[in-house]
């Protein structure tokens, strides 16, 4: 084999099913440790929280966007740019609340779920909470202090997945941690 | 299954060509926090290399099926050294976007080969630290291969080390051996 056949690819993408699965292998260890199905949302939350706080530079550095004047452009980059670069999909944009401070990500096909079959007595677990983890750590690091839920699952016998953005506060001037 | 929604279940929808890709980042920072999630709940090295290489496990038994149906027309290798190559070159394929490095022989031990990587997709992220020398991530995807060598019932042990790059030594059961000079009609 030539060394060229051996860069095959692109060296910015990884498979998609070996995500999924790795994914699956970590909630599936998750259910193991903790006793509850709201303690793994919780931990499932907590380690997107993690990756968001990174992923946010490498979205920076990599998408031409600049601030965002209001929420409706936040949500829309959040979904034609962040989802599509990350996960390869672009959640609908809809919902919003009157005040334009909420509204929901519609994703059809989640490549989190993939292959995912939740067993009856997991009814309470939100598979996808990683995803609102992400989202708040991301926006967490642009000043917006905004609440992610989600509402809807294609695991639990929705037609869709929803996830629900609320806009709380303008974070004002956080200085880093330990950084006081 | 009850509740009067109409419920589609992922497992009756026909199987995807399996080509979605997703950002490195995406599966890179996942990755991290398994490998720190792991790291805090075990005290050495050893332990860590395990726990991940669970991890691995769990995604090796799920996706041999896969292969085999997608890319074997659902046939199974029975002989040893197919199964090597379907290894090398369709799992990594499918897994890293390229075929492994290098399958080696052991010279002195029928049982023993060896898969080399120079730089495993998972190691490309992780700076070990000093105090951890030892460590390398591609446990993981030990796991993965452990899982997939037992599922297609050449039952083996794979561990890690690091030399020439990172080797993936494969101890395959005695009986593997056995059966496979009987199929060979040595």
């Amino acid at each position: 084999m030539s060394r060229q056949s051996n860069r095959a690819g692109d060296p910015r993408k990884v498979n998609g099913e070996l995500f999924t699965l790795t994914y699956g292998a970590l909630v599936a260890q998750l259910v193991k440790d903790y006793e509850s199905d709201e303690e793994v949302n919780k931990q499932l939350e907590k380690m997107g929280y993690n990756m968001g706080i990174r992923l946010i530079e490498d979205f920076l550095a990599r998408s031409n966007v600049g601030r965002c004047h209001d929420f409706r452009e936040t949500a829309d980059v959040i979904s034609k740019a962040g989802f599509k670069m990350y996960l390869g999909i672009i959640p609908v944009v809809s919902n919003w609340s009157p005040a334009g401070d909420e509204f929901s990500l519609l994703i059809e096909n989640n490549p989190l779920t993939e292959f995912v079959e939740l067993p009856a007595n997991h009814s309470s677990l939100n598979y996808s909470s990683i995803l609102c983890g992400v989202l708040k750590g991301c926006l967490e690091m642009v000043q917006m202090d905004v609440d992610v839920k989600v509402v809807q699952d294609q695991l639990k016998g929705d037609s869709i997945t929803e996830l629900r953005l609320k806009f709380i506060k303008r974070l004002e001037d956080a200085l880093p941690a330990g950084e006081d | 299954m009850s509740g009067g929604k109409q419920r589609i279940s992922n497992l009756e929808k026909p199987l995807g060509k399996g080509k979605p890709e997703v950002n490195i980042a995406s599966f890179a920072l996942l990755f991290s926090e398994i490998v720190q999630y792991c790291q805090n709940r075990v005290y050495t090295v050893p332990e860590l290399q395990n726990k991940l290489s669970e991890f691995g496990y769990h995604i090796g038994s799920h996706i041999l099926d896969l292969l085999y149906l997608r890319e074997k027309g659902y046939k199974r290798e029975i002989k040893l050294l197919n199964m090597l190559l379907f290894v090398k070159s369709n799992l990594w394929k499918t897994l890293f976007g390229k075929e492994a490095d290098k399958l080696e022989h052991a010279n002195d031990d029928e049982r023993t080969y060896y898969i080399i990587e120079k730089e495993p997709l998972v190691n490309r992220f992780i700076s070990v630290p000093k105090d951890k020398g030892s460590l390398n991530c591609a446990a993981f995807t030990a796991g993965i291969l452990e899982a997939i060598l037992i599922g297609a019932n050449f039952p083996a042990k794979v561990t890690v080390h690091w030399h020439k790059g990172t080797t993936f030594m494969i101890k395959f059961d005695e009986s593997v051996i056995v059966r496979d000079k009987m199929v060979e009609g040595k």
